[in-house]
């Protein structure tokens, strides 16, 4: 008969007898939690069933939301911040009623109150450009109804890549605050409650644009406010992972104090009209150019309706690279140049391969991060196809992602 | 005092520090360092998660009472994972070879595949919020008939600096959890154990030694009485004494339950403010506090104040729990006037709270959310006094007495580290663990072998200087010129001001080495090591004070000074032996054996008497 998760059961261990709970099977090993606490494998032929396990009782927690706050939305696509863990598995999995946040993160409930969607629950790295225009969606149509921020909960790993498309396909009057965890739900230390504590401090603040709010600092002290275009997740696995590349933070949430400070060039709340274009394109890839990279590369891209460029230094590839980039540019593919440099401006009028490029048709992508270009010209390119007017676009600054001025500070 | 009639029942939890390279779970180094090297640090907060059955571990629960800022030292030997900023590595296989080889030596069955788990600690003292944990081995045995239940691999916890401060060097250093059964009836089998355990640890020759890295844990319970853990024990020779005061804290707690059974006392059920009574007090703590609550404890009059362990009254135990809150303390009537409250202040506060002549009255001062938290711990630990001895987590204070910590953790506190994967224990691994030879084997094979007595013997293998002696004899070193050099000649330099630890392990093999080839005598040790104490090579060193002399010349040099000193040779005959030993000794400057030249003088004066 075989054990079904949640069973009594008696193993031996050499002599000695014990007597557990029956949680998987690992590696040909039966996994079993000992009374103690302790999960050990066993030989299934020295474990035997003892009593069937009863189901486990899902715990049920009434929330109260204080209908004097404000109402937020949370809109989650499967990121660790609410999850919890299966004590018997030891799997992980997205919790998502209202009362689920509200009890991972009791303090939300003295911010405002809440409505949840569940647009996805995957893990951040399947995340697609079709899910990105569901979410800018289902932003937008909870912003008509009239709450007065959204928090969208996200993994951390494709985090800026979403942010950076509901930033170009999506105007919002309210906060529309990205956030994630970087270390999980489930431990006493995690980023979540911080993390989600100052989300929802941002979310009913003065902003009125995208952002991503993540801790500050390796301290649990401040989480930075960054403008959707101009941040980058920089460490795998530090909680301050996240920076604004050649920008400051557009403002910042204290903690616990929950006061947000908010720079002079943070979009204000109401400042723009509530305004949504979810067309893209997503034919559009992103390649980085190495030293000795095979020419021949470049033809994978063939057919596609864009390519950004992650070239050295000011943005250059190969000569050799340059002629394949020439043909794409005459068969329709629209190619843009970025550095893998990620700080400074793209300029191809100094060297003569840069010359080259521009001679190639290839589009200069000014202060652009590479992979905000990419998600810039999947908006760009489903708007218009008209080369004229796809230069143009890209080179004007659609939502803080070019820079005017390149700041002296590094 | 017959422990047998009182059901003493006792276990132990030693915990021991591997001496391995890394750490249990990252690439650290395991050492300890200065407070003043950190070069970084960081604060966090705590907070106690939901387990799978929907409640919080009722020890953690405790900790939340009361939610702290934690202030952590970094230094350039840590690293992400200790921070909790980066995954830990795979288990560090150098630890499981040593906590394998401990089993094998308590006649352990290991666990085929080894889990890591998270236990929930939220005091502060590990940066995750979990202690890392993984039963390793079930089921052995000790020479008193006892067993040992379990081993475990666990990650030591950071080391509070003070308060809410933590060090991080210690966090992660891998250590073994040996754990007994309730096998213990006397505090003397604890204590004696306790040794029997620490030295089959000592015998791998793999753990750390020194204060701090390794502490018993002792679970006590009296018949009637109830399971209490008390952490921390650090020295060896107090266990039966801290067995001993936690009996009489049960036999005490039981005996104040029965009073107050016979007066039918009671708690009242709510606290009452009496924060104006003490606006002119003349303790300070008092008149400052923002609020102050008094409870009334009926029928308790004289029993607040009773002592149950040396220097602990039951009143200790209930500011135990209220401190749990962040208050300091509690004040009793137990105890006052006192501390500045008058007499009159003491009859105001039992008239607001309508307390007799028998009943006590427990105040705590502070802000308001803490002084309700801690003046309703001190109902819930009164109302426990009717029922029980609670079960409890304590701490050992200095000279065996001991504080409440937390209540026993719960099962709810376990749930599996999911990112670390499992490893399995195969029957050829486990095959090839041998068990190290015990230090208690290894002294009678030294008196047997190297015919040292049994006091060096047993001295040595206690000694943290056996791997270097080991090493000498292996060398070819006489054993009892290693022994006296390791256990007599180093100490005796030390004591003298030689700084002896400047002289490295290899430079003591290099002289014991001379000795063996004939380059020194034996008598040069001392001489040699401080010469090299004082920045000497041991070529140098060698070379100056034991310069080679070929045996044709010692025999000339000998009979040189017999020649000399005829005269008194013939006044004194065989008797000149002895003061001419000295004469030779000074002009060899102990470069040759003593014993060798002994002979030879002694050849040179009866040849000269004949």
């Amino acid at each position: 008969m075989g054990l079904i998760p949640g069973d009594r059961v008696a193993c031996t261990v050499g002599t000695t007898e014990l007597s557990g709970t029956y949680i998987t099977d690992r590696d040909g090993m039966h996994v079993v939690k000992l009374d103690s606490g302790y999960n050990i494998g066993v030989d299934p032929r020295r474990v035997i069933l003892l009593e069937r396990g009863r189901p486990a009782e899902q715990p049920d927690m009434d929330v109260v939301q204080d209908p004097s706050l404000p109402e937020l939305a949370i809109i989650s696509t499967g990121g660790t911040i609410a999850s919890r863990i299966d004590y018997r598995t030891g799997a992980v999995t997205s919790q998502f009623t209202a009362a689920d946040i509200l009890r991972a993160i009791p303090g939300l409930a003295e911010i405002a109150r809440f409505r949840t969607h569940v647009l996805a629950t995957i893990l951040s790295e399947n995340m697609t450009p079709a899910l990105w225009q569901e979410m800018a969606r289902a932003v937008h149509d909870v912003i008509a109804e009239g709450v007065a921020g959204v928090i969208v909960t996200h993994g951390t790993d494709t985090m800026s890549y979403s942010a950076a498309a509901l930033a170009f396909m999506l105007q919002s009057p309210v906060p529309v605050v990205f956030v994630g965890s970087q270390r999980s739900a489930d431990r006493p230390s995690s980023d979540n409650v911080m993390n989600g504590i100052c989300a929802a401090a941002a979310a009913v603040s003065e902003l009125g644009e995208v952002t991503v709010v993540m801790h500050g600092t390796p301290s649990d002290d401040r989480c930075a406010i960054h403008r959707a275009t101009r941040v980058r997740k920089l460490h795998t696995s530090r909680r301050d992972a996240f920076r604004s590349v050649e920008s400051a933070p557009i403002g910042y949430v204290d903690y616990p104090s929950r006061t947000v400070s908010l720079a002079d060039e943070a979009v204000r709340r109401g400042t723009r009209p509530l305004s949504l274009d979810d067309r893209l394109e997503p034919e559009c890839g992103l390649l980085q150019f190495y030293p000795g990279m095979d020419p021949a590369l470049i033809d994978v891209f063939s057919g596609y309706a864009g390519l950004v460029v992650a070239g050295t230094g000011l943005g250059h590839v190969s000569t050799a690279c340059i002629e394949r980039l020439g043909a794409l540019v005459d068969a329709g593919t629209t190619v843009v140049m970025t550095s893998q440099c990620l700080y400074g401006r793209v300029c191809d009028r100094v060297y003569d391969t840069g010359r080259d490029l521009l001679a190639a048709g290839v589009i200069e992508g000014a202060t652009m991060l590479p992979e905000v270009a990419l998600v810039k010209l999947m908006c760009v390119l489903g708007r218009t196809r008209n080369r004229h007017e796809v230069v143009r676009l890209m080179q004007a600054d659609m939502a803080g992602e070019i820079l005017g001025r390149t700041p002296h500070g590094l | 005092m017959d422990f047998e009639e009182i059901g003493l029942v006792a276990g132990l939890e030693i915990h021991q520090q591997l001496d391995t390279a890394c750490k249990l779970f990252c690439g650290c180094p395991t050492r300890i360092r200065p407070v003043e090297e950190h070069n970084g640090e960081f604060y966090r907060y705590l907070r106690a998660t939901v387990s799978e059955m929907g409640t919080i571990d009722r020890a953690a629960e405790e900790e939340m009472k009361h939610i702290r800022r934690f202030r952590y030292l970094a230094y350039d030997s840590t690293c992400l994972v200790e921070n909790d900023d980066e995954p830990p590595l795979p288990l560090n296989g150098e630890a499981l070879e040593i906590a394998l080889q401990i089993s094998r030596s308590f006649g352990m069955t290991p666990i085929e595949q080894v889990h890591v788990m998270r236990k929930l600690v939220i005091d502060g003292s590990n940066t995750s919020g979990f202690q890392r944990t993984a039963l390793v081995a079930v089921g052995g045995v000790l020479p008193n008939g006892g067993r040992v239940e379990s081993i475990c691999l666990e990650e030591e916890a950071a080391q509070r600096v003070e308060d809410a401060c933590f060090s991080l060097d210690r966090l992660g250093i891998p250590l073994v959890e040996i754990t007994t059964s309730p096998c213990l009836y006397t505090p003397e089998a604890v204590q004696e154990t306790a040794a029997y355990i620490g030295m089959v640890l000592r015998s791998t020759g793999r753990v750390k030694r020194g204060i701090g890295t390794i502490r018993q844990d002792l679970n006590v319970s009296i018949r009637d009485g109830a399971r209490v853990e008390i952490k921390g024990v650090q020295e060896l020779d107090l266990l039966a004494e801290v067995v001993r005061r936690e009996v009489r804290r049960q036999q005490e707690l039981l005996a104040i339950r029965d009073e107050l059974r016979s007066r039918r006392a009671s708690v009242d059920e709510e606290p009452i403010e009496v924060t104006g009574l003490f606006r002119e007090s003349g303790s300070a703590i008092l008149k400052r506090a923002k609020v102050v609550l008094a409870v009334r404890l009926r029928g308790f009059a004289g029993l607040v104040g009773r002592e149950i362990q040396p220097g602990r009254r039951f009143g200790s135990e209930l500011s135990d729990y209220a401190k749990r809150c962040g208050v300091g303390g509690i004040f009793h009537t137990d105890e006052l006037p006192a501390y500045g409250v008058t007499t009159e202040e003491v009859q105001a506060l039992r008239a607001a709270v309508a307390a007799g002549e028998q009943d006590a009255v427990v105040i705590v001062a502070a802000d308001s959310t803490k002084a309700l938290c801690a003046i309703r711990q001190v109902i819930r630990r009164a109302r426990l006094a009717f029922e029980c001895v609670p079960e409890e987590t304590r701490r050992m204070l200095e000279g065996g007495s001991s504080a409440y910590m937390r209540p026993l953790p719960g099962a709810a506190r376990m749930y599996p580290e999911t990112d670390v994967l499992s490893v399995t224990i195969t029957p050829e691994r486990w095959a090839s663990v041998q068990a190290p030879e015990l230090l208690v084997d290894r002294a009678e094979r030294y008196v047997r072998e190297y015919a040292l007595s049994p006091a060096t013997a047993d001295q040595l293998v206690h000694s943290s200087m056996l791997p270097l002696f080991d090493r000498a004899v292996a060398a070819g070193v006489p054993p009892a010129l290693a022994a006296r050099t390791v256990l007599s000649t180093m100490k005796e330099l030390s004591r003298d001001g030689v700084a002896i630890e400047a002289v490295g392990e290899e430079q003591v093999l290099a002289v014991l080495a001379g000795v063996r080839d004939g380059r020194a005598a034996k008598e040069a040790v001392p001489d040699l090591l401080q010469a090299i104490a004082g920045g000497a090579t041991v070529e140098e060193a060698l070379a100056s004070l034991a310069p080679v002399v070929d045996p044709g010349d010692l025999r000339a040099l000998v009979e040189r000074v017999v020649q000399e000193r005829i005269s008194f040779v013939q006044e004194r005959k065989m008797g000149a032996l002895g003061p001419l030993m000295g004469v030779v000794m000074a002009e060899v400057r102990g470069s040759v054996d003593g014993k060798y030249l002994s002979e030879l003088l002694r050849k040179a004066l009866r040849e000269a008497l004949e």
